[in-house]
């Protein structure tokens, strides 16, 4: 991109360091504050606060996880929300084993197999009872599905508009799978109930603050790895598909690999993001595939400012929690905002909220703005 | 005084009875009927129908109704008004005393129905008498009612109605106890036999316990089978031509989802993930037109339809050059922006209609010339309105190879669209262009959406319905093919009907999903491709 940057980039600079370490510290401290302090206390953060920013954090994964490949290497998935159901559903089927024999039939069987009068586990359910085993699924289902789509698609050089249509109708097809009853994974209804989680009681307090932890520790690790990357040569060459692809090409890189690469790791990150999540929030089904999903997930890093890393998180929790406050005191108005949101994102904000910062920035300074880089001309696209 | 009037009136009636001795029901086939005997009863009313006419019918009718009278001396009355009609004579008098109400029970009015609609074969009206044949043959001819349907075959002049007619009468023979009635009807069904006679001439050629066959005659196991054969591949190919029609209305449904997406994606490059809610908007616009013409046009609502056609366009192109302008066109050239944009867009607009129409589903009526359908192959009905359907989408293919192809404003279209600059350089006004190709995009939107609303649900989520499959049509076709997106919807049309019956619906479909994605590996520009020598 750039003929400055020969020697490796620190990975942030000092005062982004320092503005990270007092966030995680900041975040780290709301379980804390909920567990020590009784409700009522000044201090005391009640659990839904916490449980709303445990279920931010989730998302602010996904979205991070999505960020990597269509800020930095510009291929707009709008699958993601299949990557991460499907890392749900593999943490789901621990959950549901674990219920043991405290469900409704009081059967060894989830509830819903009982009510299809199944007999015992069908064979893709085999060791799940094993927490360790689901926790390989998690990393494995969605990683292989996207290893495989990946590679056809990269192959064939599907990309851009196309890519994402057919990220779409991947996603759409395993919606209509997990739909159906016979398919083994609760049909409509999907996973819920859970009771315990290795043991200890799901809903108690002092789980719900480790689960709590375990999130932002996923979250924080996942953006030092994310970062990592893309200030390595890896992330140029990543930068380099983005840019143009056929240039880097003609250099005599093969993007597939480094296509691939990106693609599936973003979308182990959004299996665990999802696995995260369906503890958290006790509950699992296939809308969770629905197109709505994967398309918010894309908004979220477009109005944090895609190709930051930091925005998507930023954008995560900035939409999300307008979605909580707007649901809950406006509800019919909920999609007039998003959509206005989508709307207004993308023709003013082209660099998201980070952008904006940058902006201001830059007028203090009074240095013009940098020109946006992915600018193409009408027939180039 | 009183004797003697009686006595005049008594004379007259005999009179009147003579004269019309041929029109009159003879007495012993009306007595059964005020007696106790069951099988008596339905066998006199079987005795009746096939008489066949005026009189006859009136009896049963009244029959029916309840209005059917014994008198103590062991006649019958037709009682209407308090007056008596005596089918034995013919004549109408005041009621006697003692009449009493013929009791009805449930196996008589079975037999009742069944004759007075045999009798319908001998009515004139030929509509009456199709309906009746094919009645007879839904329901099988009983013993009884043979001479009726024979009488009926001999007076009948309509070859459908004869078929009918003769088919019902062979699936009677095949009760016969004559071996060469049996092989007769046997033979005659091998040409217009149907599925449900299946079983009956199955068992012709089942064995008994003892290893014998059930039915002694080599020649007429023979006959069965064969007959057997003639209507399974006549049920095939029926099904097959079945299979055929509905893969192309489905086809159809596609096409007129996609077509104005192939124009606004194919052509000018926008993801418009609004294209759903402009197909919802003309769907509406339908609704609304219906409500306008039951509200000021009752006597015309047949034709609602034709005026919603140009109403849906135009809204929806009104709503479309909207969009273009306000949003769409500081968007060009960078196509994931617009699928963000539109899809923003296509919220707010569902929401609206949500608010505005209410989160139910609306109520869109078939016109009354869609209702029904024709009758092909025997068995195999194609409704109106998928018929309806196909044409129009004919019709609006055609319509938009013209404009592109034969219009200054196809010219421009796609002068701007290969080559923007150079068009810009001789004049051409492109802003203005875009916003027309948009609009008219969003405009053939709209009339899907008219053709939707006959066929489907009309609610806020009509759109996303049709969103993803509308992609796949364009995407499979080939980007900026007309010729793609025709052959692409009618292929994805009929492998699903074809592959409905073998996976069912939902498995069928995430088959042609998949299908889809391995095709695009194979041809990521679909099936027409540009030609060209772009690199991207």
């Amino acid at each position: 991109m750039n003929a400055r940057v020969t020697s490796r980039k620190s990975l942030f600079s000092k005062r982004a360091w320092t503005a990270l370490a007092v966030v995680t510290v900041v975040a780290a401290a709301l379980p804390l504050l909920n567990l020590v302090f009784p409700a009522g206390h000044a201090l005391h953060v009640s659990s839904y606060v916490m449980g709303l920013v445990a279920k931010f954090m989730c998302f602010a994964l996904a979205a991070l996880a999505l960020d990597l490949v269509w800020g930095y290497t510009g291929i707009l998935s709008l699958g993601h929300g299949l990557f991460f159901a499907l890392g749900g559903y593999a943490h789901g089927m621990y959950l549901m084993r674990a219920i043991g024999r405290d469900g409704v039939y009081q059967s060894h069987l989830p509830d819903f197999m009982v009510f299809l009068d199944w007999k015992e586990y069908p064979w893709y359910w085999a060791m799940t009872d094993n927490f360790w085993y689901c926790m390989l699924l998690v990393v494995l289902v969605p990683g292989v599905l996207a290893f495989v789509f990946g590679y056809f698609a990269f192959r064939s050089r599907i990309k851009g508009v196309y890519f994402s249509i057919i990220t779409q109708a991947l996603t759409y097809a395993a919606m209509l799978l997990f739909f159906r009853n016979d398919t083994g994974f609760g049909g409509n209804n999907g996973f819920t109930d859970f009771k315990r989680i290795l043991g200890f009681d799901i809903t108690a307090p002092g789980t719900r603050a480790v689960l709590y932890i375990v999130t932002l520790a996923f979250l924080v690790g996942a953006l030092l790895l994310c970062r990592w990357i893309v200030t390595s040569r890896l992330g140029r060459v990543l930068q380099g598909v983005r840019d143009s692809e056929s240039r880097l090409m003609f250099i005599g890189y093969d993007p597939l690999w480094f296509k691939l690469f990106v693609w599936t790791l973003s979308a182990v990150l959004c299996g665990i993001a999802g696995a995260l999540y369906v503890p958290q929030v006790g509950i699992i089904n296939p809308s969770e595939m629905s197109a709505a999903n994967s398309i918010e997930m894309v908004v979220w890093v477009a109005i944090g400012g895609r190709g930051t890393l930091v925005g998507p998180i930023i954008g995560a929790f900035t939409v999300n929690g307008l979605k909580s406050w707007f649901t809950a005191t406006f509800p019919d108005l909920w999609l007039f905002a998003l959509g206005l949101l989508f709307i207004l994102v993308t023709l003013f904000m082209r660099k998201g909220i980070l952008g904006l910062f940058e902006d201001v920035k830059s007028l203090r300074r009074k240095t013009p703005a940098d020109k946006p880089v992915e600018e193409k001309s009408r027939e180039a696209a | 005084m009183a004797n003697l009037l009686k006595t005049l009136a008594a004379l007259l009636v005999l009179a009147f009875a003579s004269l019309s001795a041929q029109a009159a029901i003879d007495p012993n086939l009306l007595k059964p009927l005020a007696g106790d005997d069951p099988d008596a009863r339905i066998e006199a009313v079987a005795r009746i129908a096939a008489l066949a006419n005026d009189d006859a019918r009136k009896v049963l009718q009244a029959l029916k109704d309840d209005t059917l009278y014994t008198t103590p001396d062991g006649g019958v009355l037709v009682v209407t008004d308090d007056r008596g009609w005596n089918p034995a004579t013919g004549a109408t008098g005041p009621l006697p005393d003692g009449v009493d109400g013929v009791v009805v029970n449930n196996r008589l009015r079975g037999a009742v129905d069944g004759a007075l609609s045999g009798m319908a074969l001998l009515s004139p009206d030929a509509g009456l008498r199709r309906t009746a044949a094919q009645a007879l043959l839904a329901r099988g001819v009983t013993p009884e009612q043979l001479p009726l349907v024979a009488k009926a075959l001999a007076a009948e002049t309509d070859a459908g109605i004869e078929a009918t007619l003769r088919t019902a009468m062979a699936v009677a023979d095949l009760q016969s106890p004559d071996v060469a009635v049996r092989k007769a009807a046997v033979i005659a069904l091998a040409d217009t036999g149907t599925a449900s006679l299946r079983p009956q001439l199955q068992a012709m050629l089942d064995k008994n316990a003892d290893g014998s066959h059930a039915e002694p005659d080599g020649d007429l196991r023979l006959a069965a089978a064969n007959t057997l054969n003639a209507i399974d591949s006549r049920e095939s190919r029926a099904e097959f031509v079945g299979n055929l029609f509905y893969g192309l209305s489905l086809g159809s449904v596609l096409l007129l989802a996609a077509l104005g997406l192939a124009i606004t994606f194919g052509l000018m490059g926008i993801i418009n993930m609004a294209h759903g809610e402009l197909l919802m908007i003309g769907a509406y616009t339908t609704y609304l037109v219906q409500a306008l013409f039951r509200q000021y046009f009752p006597n015309a609502l047949d034709w609602y339809l034709v005026a919603a056609l140009p109403c849906a366009f135009f809204v929806a192109f009104a709503v479309g050059v909207l969009l273009e302008r306000t949003v769409i066109r500081w968007l060009y050239g960078r196509p994931l922006e617009t699928l963000l944009a539109t899809w923003g867009i296509s919220l707010i607009l569902m929401q609206s209609v949500r608010t505005v129409f209410g989160a139910q589903n609306v109520e869109v009526a078939n016109p009354s010339w869609m209702a029904g359908g024709v009758t092909v192959m025997g068995s195999l009905v194609l409704p109106y309105s998928r018929i309806a359907i196909i044409i129009f989408a004919a019709l609006v293919v055609a319509a938009v190879w013209l404009i592109l192809n034969k219009t200054r404003l196809g010219l421009f279209v796609r002068a701007v669209m290969q080559n923007r600059r150079m068009a810009d350089c001789v004049g051409v006004p492109t802003s203005r262009i875009d916003m027309m190709t948009f609009g008219l995009g969003s405009g053939i939107a709209g009339l899907g959406g008219v053709a939707l609303s006959q066929i489907g649900n009309v609610g806020p989520d009509l759109g996303q319905a049709y969103i993803v499959d509308s992609f796949m049509v364009v995407v499979l076709g080939g980007v900026g093919q007309l010729a793609g997106t025709v052959i692409g919807a009618l292929g994805l049309g009929e492998v699903n009907k074809f592959l409905e019956p073998v996976a069912g619906a939902v498995l069928g479909k995430i088959a042609i999903l998949v299908f889809i994605i391995i095709f695009i590996q194979r041809r990521p520009q679909g099936m027409f491709a540009l030609k060209g020598r772009s690199v991207e």
